[in-house]
Formats: structure tokens, C-alpha cells, sequence
């Protein structure tokens, strides 16, 4: 399509039931009780001029061009600030307004560099805009007056331009940084002609700036710029997608000139961020055309030969006979493979799909195995359904969020924009969390209480949380007595004295009083909200806490309506579709056991193929299996699990046992090392499907250019099949999806044609929720009523000792993602050039080490070494880093422990000690 | 420790609990419901030949898995 502007009616909505009626030049409208005299006009199609006002932001009035005037009342009202009153009558267009805009208009241009014609911003200027609008046909005041014409440029941001001398201080971006991003980064500095936008009085690469991009969005001139338009040009057209970083799945359109991508602008209709975006979705994108991509397949008998480029006939050939001769040579199960969290539905479907019907085994599993597993598990044997409970939006309902493991400013930013904006507006916050993550104080943020609790004692917390509610009489009894199942039992587990906080108080680290001063806080606080990440899966208790969870929540009332629920904020753009597809070896897609005779005779009449009913091998069982010979060949699809996966060291001894390993990917990551078959795949912006964020809502991706590689990488996957001796041919990626939306009862309504119509949809989708279902368990559970599971602690067998006296717990930083494949080629390294070690400044000192010191961390399993950084928001006996660069390899160091459930990694608690790696370097 | 009894008995410490009989049932339900085959087989090899490797309790639920 070409370029998409999308309408700005100037001050957000105000949604409402009750409205008003008024007329606007003559005609009349009827919008929501609260609305802006400029929103009611925009609405009824007459644009009033404006510069400091724009409807991602409240209105402020400083501009004046959109004066009007209004029966009855005297002077010249701004439309932005006015509400609507009803029977109110307005004229947007009089010789009087006409006059005193142009007499606007004059002040600010005659302060204003009139390179037009040379501007990054010729054609999406609003000031260039605004002086049509209003009719500026001259500047009496001349040029040659007091001006900030000679401003400096700040060009110290890798992404986008500050241009101070075009800036009419109109402080879009300030309010954007604080409304919108809440960071509060920017503000106006001076007062008067002295009053000047600052990122903190520095450069806005030394600032607080976190990058999102939303000031250079609301940026009505050229001041704040994208420095990819500074360079290309102005972009010409425009095709909405999908993100395919984190779970939140931002909708973007992706604006091209010619073939070639401009940038990435949030979309105002995209039901996950509303307009909004974090420093990875808005600006590192480079990586889809880097020059380190693979663009033709290659293959190499052994891992120790050069890699030979091949054409896709004979890569595909080759992949389908070395598998086939495995099975004929080691039997059917021999052989399995790893779907992608990063790669559409569709995608992931045709894979397990290949695995299932053309490998005939069940070995397929997916990268959510090493993050949420635990989170299908528990949500299921508690509510009935694998998946988070609410929509994103609910967040602004809430009154007391729970954050738990997790941190979302830097693993799921827009989400946290969101939540902090709730924040602001006076909900309370409860952080669970050995670390003091952003959320437990930034500007205008406070948690009211941190349980900065010890690594490994989730579950320990969560029960004492539930003894609380349940010994001082705070169980919402309406709700469990009408909705919930086994309560008593649970009742009996959870009061036992030893899951009261003063118990578990030595054990968790957590002074008892604020264990129940939370509690109490979050039983009687109005809508309580829990939102967690992989610090509650990433455990060997991983789906206890889960299940832990989801108790308190029931215990409390808080499930089944806007504001509260069970929250997991996913890590991959597609980690709850890659589940939803069936890539977890127990189940067929849409979370149906393989053993369930019925559900796979669906599965086999529309697949022409005899399907196994006993479940496959997990990942980590698939390790185990290839170092003791029975599994020969995987097929990893869009996962470095080289880098990625616990204990590396037997990681890698597992990918050198197998006899054949095909890797589909963008690049040669670590696990290609290992591999004898390189399948090159497509970025997000060739890809055509579908992704499911962390809300269940399927969004489009759209391909934004063709396939590089020349093929869809559904199309690379049947045609092995089809290699294989198993019929599987799709014209469509939209065809695919019809075919699953037949299979899957939580899809029915699904259709490449609804999500066109409709924007997005949240499963399920079907006959009783054609449009979606953005709230879970409304009038009852998934599985009837939910159950109460009792969650017994039981500590992690990794313990700190002398020798290994500290713990890791491992997690994200903001502009890096998951292994680094995709942000390390981007300029985000301009942030995080390394992994770092995070330790409290005692446990340094008593080690000797300094800020920036190399030092050698060592666990039972392995040892990597990197820099310290000395930090005080880590607790004294726990450090922290991050997994994004392979050079620190950070996973060669945690443990083979896991979710007793699932086989979740335990990333989160590993024994270590960190020594300076050379004495000499101390001085 | 072989992988398949280091993970049976890290679910038998969860099920504890329940008490043997109703722990032991759903351990074994567990186990049918993750477990690939050739594990449930490597599982029965070990109780055979190192009972004491495993916890009671596993080892209680191991025996179901062999009869239907």
C-alpha cells in the first residue's frame, strides 16, 4: 500500500457511555463525554490547526494555532483543552482566528531554518504543513533577530538525529518520554526564548534515554529525526506487520522507498502497543539484511569439512535421504527436531507437522521448553488452559500489580510503558525479585513493597503469600465457594505453620511483616494483577510456582474480568503460538495429548498418516538420547541451542554424537558449528503468517519484501517431506492456516481474511467468540472449575557452598535479545557490547575486585570469564549476567537442574564463584 | 545418576505429600504422560539393576509403569 498516515484527531479518545452533542461549523457530532473540542471536530472531519497536540498524548495548549471560538463564551479558546459541553456551538474558521494563527505561524518560523527544500522532513512536516494550513503568506518580523538557528546537532544516539535548531519547543517529546515511555528522559530546560528540549542536560546517548523512538514519533518537525531518513530519504509505502523480538508483539508499519526498508513506526491500530515500541522492534532491524545472513543452502559430510554451497534441490534431497537412512539404520524414533518460537504459526505447524507425520515419531519440541513450559503445565492443571489470562490493556484496570520474576522494562518495554502509566495513576506495586529491578523505583514509580527474596525460593513466598490470605480471613470465599475445586485440601496444606512467613523468613531472606503487609495488600487492594517471567519458570519448581500462582490468584477472587488474571510476559515474539501449534512432544496442536485416540484420528484423516500415540523426547531428552546413541539426527529449526541451552558443555557433546544435525536459520550461529546441513531462512520481514503474543493475540506478519533465500521456509519444510515419501504441497501460508484452524477448536474462526478485517484476534476464536476473547475465565474456568493444586517447597539440590559460595541468576538487558543473533548486528551494540557481571560492591570487595575487572566465574559444570560491574541493586551473595554474546557463552556454566514438570533449565540458581582472572590485573 | 532417575525422583519430592499409594499413582500418570518410551524402558532397566538409586516413592511408581 502506499504510505499509511494514519489520522491524528489530535487529544486521545475518552471512552465513556455517556456523550454529548455539539456542532462544529455547522455540523453536528456526538462523541463521549470529556472530548476535546479538537477531537469532536477531527471526528466530524474538520481539522483544527495544531502543533503541540496530537492524540497519543493528553493536550497541553501551549501552541495556540488552534484557537477557536465558541457561542457565547468570550475569547478564543484552545480547542485541545476545551471539553465539549453539550449543545456547544463551534467555528474553527473565522477572520479573526484566520489572524491570529498566521500571526502564530510568523513567530515560529521566523525562529525556524526555512531549508525546505533540503530538510529530512520535506513532506512530513507539520510546522511546513501548519503554514499552509493557516494561510502564512509572509514574516514580518524578518530573520535577523535573536534566533536558535545555530543550535548544535546531537548525532551521539546511533538511531535518530536531535536537529536543536528546528525544535519550536512545543514539547511533543518531553510528554511522549513521560506519558507514553514514562522515562521521564527529556524535559525543557531555561524558560522564555532560553527554553530549550534536553535530554538531562547531556547528549541523548549519555542520558536516561532508553531509545523507544516515541519523541521522534511525536516530533511534528525535523528536529528528532530517524537517522535512517536523514539518509534514504522519505519512505514511500507502507506494509503493517508484526515485531519478532519479545511476547508483547508490537504491530509496526514497516515504511519502504522502493524495495528498500526506511524504518519501523509503531502502528496506532496495533492491539498489543497502541502506537508505542521499545529500541529493538523501532530500530534494530538491520540485522534482516546484514551481510552475515546465509542465503543458499550448504552441506558438508562432516562438521570438521569446509561447508559447500548447494541449490535447494539438492539440499533438500540430501536432508531427506540422510534422514531416511538413519531411520532404515537406527529405527523411526531415531531421528526429531526443535520448532521455532521466532518463526510464524505457520511455520512451526509445518514443522511438527513433519515431524509427526513424515518422521513418524513425536520428537518434536520447541525453544518454549527452556523458558514457559512450566507456565503450560501450571495454568492447565490449574485453570484448564495454557496461557496467560488477560489482554495487555486489562493492565490499566488494575489497582495492585504483582510483578514476579521478571522485568519488564527491559524484557518487555512496551508492556512496562504501559503498566507504568498505571503506576502513575496511583495503582500500587508489589516486585518479588532477588534483584531491584527499574520497577522498584524510577521517576514516579515506587514499589510499595520488595520481597527481594533469595534465589530459588520462589514457591517458599508464594505459599507464605496464601497462608497470609487464608489465616487472617482475606479468601474471597463468593469466588472459590461458586468457581473452584478442592479448596479444603488446599486450605489445610496451605495454613500449616511451616508455610507462614516467619517460617520461611531465614529461608527466603524476606522479613515476614512485609511478606504479610503484601499479602494483605493484594487481597484487600481492589483488581490484583500478577505478571511473571522466566525468574518463576526458570526454576526446578518451575511449575509449582506456576501453580502457586494461580492459587492465590483464585484464593483472592482475581481471575475472570479486566484488571487481574495470571500474566506470563512471554520472551519470543511467537512462544505462545509455537505451543498453540502443537511442538510439545505430548501434544498435538491446540494442547490435545497424542494419546487421545479421537483427537488423533482427526489429526490422521487430514493428514493421510498413522500418527504415534505415545509421547516423544523433550529437548534435553533428546541430548541425553544422542550421547547414548539412540537418537541420531535433528533438525533444529531458528534456535541456537548451542548458546542457548543449560550446561553447554553437554550440549555440545550431544550435537557432535549425532550423525546428521540440518540447521534453518538467518546465520551460522554456534549450533551450525555442529551441523552438516545449513537451511538459510527468512527474517520477519519476508515472512507471511502469523505470531501469537503473550495476550493469545494473533497478529499478521506480512511480507514486507520477497523471500531472500528465493523460498518461504514452509515451503523448504514440505518439500523435505514431500522428499521424504509424505505427500505435503501448500500453495499459501494463508492455506495452512485454514488447515489449522480445522484442526484446532481454540482457532475455528481463524482465517488470514478475519485478521485482515479485524486487526488481530485472541484465541479462542470460534463460533462462541467470533471476534476473539481478550479475557480468560470469565464466567468459568477452561477446565469447569479451577483447581487448587497444593505447592509444596521444595528447594533446588544446587546449593551455594564454600567452594561455590554466591548464586547466578541469569536474564535480559533492554536493547540486547535472547542469544544476540539479531541485536548484536545491529547498532544496539552501541549499549551492550558485552555480556557483564553484575555483583554487589561487599561481595567484590572481599574478592578484590574493581568496576571493569576481568574475572572468572566458575561453576560445578564449567567457567567463562567477563568484566564486573559493581552494583548495588544486586543482593550481597547474588550476581547476574546476561546470555547475548557467545564469546561469554554464559550457559557453560549453569546446570543440567530443571522443572521437575516440564524439564525447564533452573538458569536462575546456580552455585558459583567469581575470582579476578589474573591477579596482576588487580593492580 | 542416570538422567531418567535423577527426574523421577525430582517428581517424587513433589507428590510426597499426597501420601504413597495416591503419590505413586500420579507419578506413574506423569511419567506416561511426558516420558517418551525408550526413557520409561531405561527407567525399568535402572529399577532393575540400582532399586536403591531411586526414592521409594519413585521407585513405587516406577512399578506401576510396568503393568498396563
Amino acid at each position: 500500500m502506499s504510505l499509511l498516515k494514519e489520522p491524528d484527531l489530535g487529544t486521545p479518545a475518552r471512552p465513556g457511555p455517556a456523550t454529548v452533542s455539539i456542532e462544529v461549523d455547522g455540523l453536528p457530532v456526538t462523541v463521549p463525554e470529556g472530548t476535546s473540542v479538537m477531537r469532536a471536530a477531527a471526528l466530524c472531519g474538520i481539522d483544527v490547526p495544531k502543533l503541540c497536540a496530537t492524540d497519543s498524548l493528553e493536550a497541553f495548549g501551549s501552541c495556540r494555532l488552534c484557537l477557536v471560538e465558541i457561542d457565547g463564551r468570550r475569547g478564543t479558546p484552545a480547542s485541545c483543552t476545551t471539553p465539549v459541553t453539550d449543545g456547544m456551538r463551534v467555528r474553527t474558521q473565522t477572520p479573526k482566528l484566520e489572524k491570529l494563527r498566521q500571526g502564530v505561524m510568523e513567530l515560529y518560523i521566523s525562529d525556524h531554518p526555512l531549508d525546505c527544500l533540503t530538510c529530512s522532513a520535506n513532506g512530513d512536516c507539520e510546522l511546513q504543513d501548519m503554514s499552509g494550513a493557516v494561510g502564512l503568506r509572509q514574516v514580518r518580523y524578518g530573520y535577523d533577530g535573536a534566533n536558535h538557528r545555530d543550535e548544535k546537532t546531537d548525532t551521539s544516539n546511533p538511531y535518530f538525529d536531535f536537529e536543536a535548531s528546528k525544535c519550536i519547543s512545543c514539547s511533543r517529546c518531553v510528554r511522549a518520554c513521560g506519558e507514553v515511555q514514562g522515562t521521564f528522559a527529556l524535559t525543557i530546560e531555561g524558560r522564555g526564548f532560553e527554553s530549550k528540549v534536553s535530554a538531562g542536560g547531556t547528549d541523548f546517548m549519555s542520558s536516561e534515554c532508553v531509545s523507544c523512538g516515541a519523541c521522534v514519533q511525536a516530533c511534528p518537525t525535523a528536529t528528532l529525526q530517524e537517522k535512517s531518513v536523514i539518509q534514504l530519504g522519505m519512505p514511500s509505502r507502507s506494509v503493517i506487520t508484526t515485531c519478532a523480538y519479545c511476547g508483547v508483539g508490537c504491530s509496526f508499519k514497516a515504511e519502504l522507498r522502493g524495495a528498500e526498508l526506511v524504518r519501523m513506526v509503531p502502528y496506532k491500530d496495533g492491539g498489543a502497543n497502541e502506537g508505542h515500541s521499545c529500541v529493538k522492534g523501532r530500530f534494530a532491524f538491520g540485522y534482516a539484511t546484514h551481510p552475515d545472513r546465509v542465503l543458499t543452502p550448504m552441506v558438508r559430510a562432516r562438521i570438521t569439512d569446509e561447508w559447500q554451497p548447494v541449490d535447494w534441490d539438492t539440499a533438500i534431497a540430501f536432508t531427506a535421504a540422510k534422514l531416511r537412512d538413519i531411520q532404515t539404520r537406527h529405527g523411526v524414533a531415531a531421528i526429531g527436531g526443535i520448532t521455532s518460537s521466532r518463526t510464524t504459526n505457520e511455520e512451526v505447524y509445518v514443522v511438527q507437522k513433519m515431524i509427526r507425520a513424515a518422521f513418524g515419531n513425536n520428537n518434536v519440541d520447541t525453544c518454549a521448553r527452556v523458558c514457559h513450559s512450566p507456565t503450560g503445565y501450571g495454568l492447565k492443571q490449574t485453570f484448564g488452559t495454557s496461557a496467560g489470562t488477560q489482554d495487555f490493556r486489562s493492565v490499566a484496570e488494575s489497582d495492585v500489580i504483582m510483578v514476579i520474576g521478571a522485568n519488564p522494562t527491559d524484557g518487555h518495554p512496551v508492556f512496562a510503558s504501559r503498566m507504568k502509566r498505571r503506576l502513575r495513576e496511583g495503582a500500587q506495586l508489589i516486585v518479588i525479585d532477588p534483584r531491584r529491578i527499574d520497577l522498584v523505583r524510577s521517576p514516579h514509580i515506587e514499589a510499595r513493597h520488595h520481597l527481594q527474596l533469595a534465589p530459588g525460593t520462589n514457591v517458599a513466598i508464594v505459599n507464605a503469600l496464601a497462608h497470609v490470605v487464608l489465616t487472617e480471613g482475606l479468601v474471597d470465599r463468593t469466588f472459590v465457594d461458586e468457581r473452584c475445586e478442592d479448596f479444603d485440601d488446599w486450605a489445610e496444606f496451605i495454613a500449616c505453620a511451616e508455610n507462614s512467613p516467619e517460617a520461611v523468613e531465614e529461608l527466603t531472606g524476606v522479613p515476614a511483616e512485609e511478606v504479610r503487609a503484601a499479602a494483605r495488600l493484594f487481597a484487600t487492594g481492589g483488581n490484583g494483577a500478577i505478571y511473571y517471567g522466566l525468574g518463576v519458570t526458570e526454576h526446578s519448581q518451575g511449575s509449582t510456582m506456576v501453580m502457586g500462582m494461580a492459587n492465590l490468584a483464585m484464593a483472592t477472587g482475581n481471575i475472570g474480568r479486566e484488571g487481574v488474571g495470571v500474566n506470563p510476559l512471554r520472551g519470543q515474539n511467537n512462544v505462545q503460538g509455537s505451543c498453540d501449534m502443537g511442538s510439545f512432544p505430548h501434544e498435538l496442536p491446540g494442547y490435545r495429548h497424542v494419546s487421545d485416540d479421537v483427537v488423533r484420528g482427526v489429526f490422521e484423516n487430514m493428514w493421510g498418516s498413522t500418527l504415534q500415540a505415545e509421547p516423544g523426547l523433550r529437548i534435553p531428552n533428546m541430548f541425553d538420547a544422542a550421547i547414548d546413541g539412540s537418537f541420531r539426527a535433528l533438525y533444529v529449526q531458528g534456535e541456537d541451542i548451542a548458546q542457548s541451552d543449560p550446561n553447554i558443555k553437554h550440549v555440545h557433546a550431544a550435537l557432535a554424537a549425532l550423525e546428521l544435525v540440518v540447521v534453518q536459520d538467518l546465520f551460522l550461529n554456534e549450533t551450525a558449528k555442529f551441523a552438516h546441513v545449513f537451511l538459510p531462512g527468512t527474517s520477519f520481514l519476508e515472512k507471511d503468517g502469523t505470531f501469537t503474543n503473550a495476550e493469545r493475540r494473533i497478529n499478521r506478519v506480512r511480507p514486507v519484501m520477497a523471500p531472500k533465500t528465493g523460498k518461504h521456509e514452509w515451503q523448504i519444510v514440505a518439500e523435505i517431506a514431500q522428499a521424504m515419501g509424505y505427500p505435503m504441497h501448500y500453495d499459501s501460508s494463508s492455506q495452512i492456516m485454514d488447515e489449522i484452524a480445522a484442526l484446532t477448536p481454540t482457532f475455528a474462526g481463524v482465517s488470514f481474511e478475519k485478521l485482515d478485517k479485524l486487526g488481530s484476534v485472541q484465541w479462542p476464536c470460534n463460533d462462541n467468540a467470533p471476534e476473539g476473547t481478550p479475557i480468560m475465565h470469565r464466567d468459568g474456568f477452561v477446565r469447569g472449575r479451577g483447581r487448587f493444586v497444593q505447592t509444596p517447597f521444595v528447594p533446588t539440590r544446587e546449593r551455594s557452598t564454600r567452594k561455590y559460595p554466591l548464586i547466578l541468576t541469569t536474564g535480559r538487558i533492554l536493547s540486547q535479545y535472547n542469544v544476540g543473533a539479531q541485536t548484536r548486528r545491529t547498532a544496539n551494540v552501541a549499549w551492550h557490547p558485552e555480556d557483564v557481571l553484575e555483583i554487589h560492591p561487599h561481595d567484590a570487595e572481599v574478592r578484590g575486585i574493581r568496576d571493569g575487572d576481568e574475572v572468572m566465574l566458575t561453576s560445578r559444570v564449567g567457567a567463562t570469564s567477563l568484566r564486573a560491574v559493581l552494583a548495588d541493586r544486586m543482593p550481597v551473595g547474588v550476581v547476574y549476567t546476561t546470555f547475548h554474546h557467545p564469546v561469554t557463552g554464559a550457559n557453560v556454566v549453569t546446570t543440567e537442574n530443571s522443572d521437575w514438570a516440564t524439564n525447564c533449565p533452573e538458569y536462575k540458581v546456580t552455585a558459583v564463584q567469581v575470582g579476578l582472572t589474573s591477579p596482576a590485573m588487580a593492580g | 545418576m542416570s538422567p531418567q532417575v535423577r527426574m523421577i525422583n525430582d517428581i517424587a519430592v513433589q507428590f510426597r505429600h499426597q501420601g504413597l499409594d495416591t503419590a505413586a499413582a500420579a507419578i506413574a500418570e506423569h511419567v506416561r504422560a511426558f516420558w517418551d518410551p525408550r526413557m520409561r524402558a531405561e527407567l525399568l532397566r535402572r529399577v532393575d539393576a540400582e532399586p536403591e538409586s531411586l526414592d521409594p516413592l519413585a521407585l513405587a511408581a516406577a512399578l506401576l509403569l510396568t503393568s498396563p
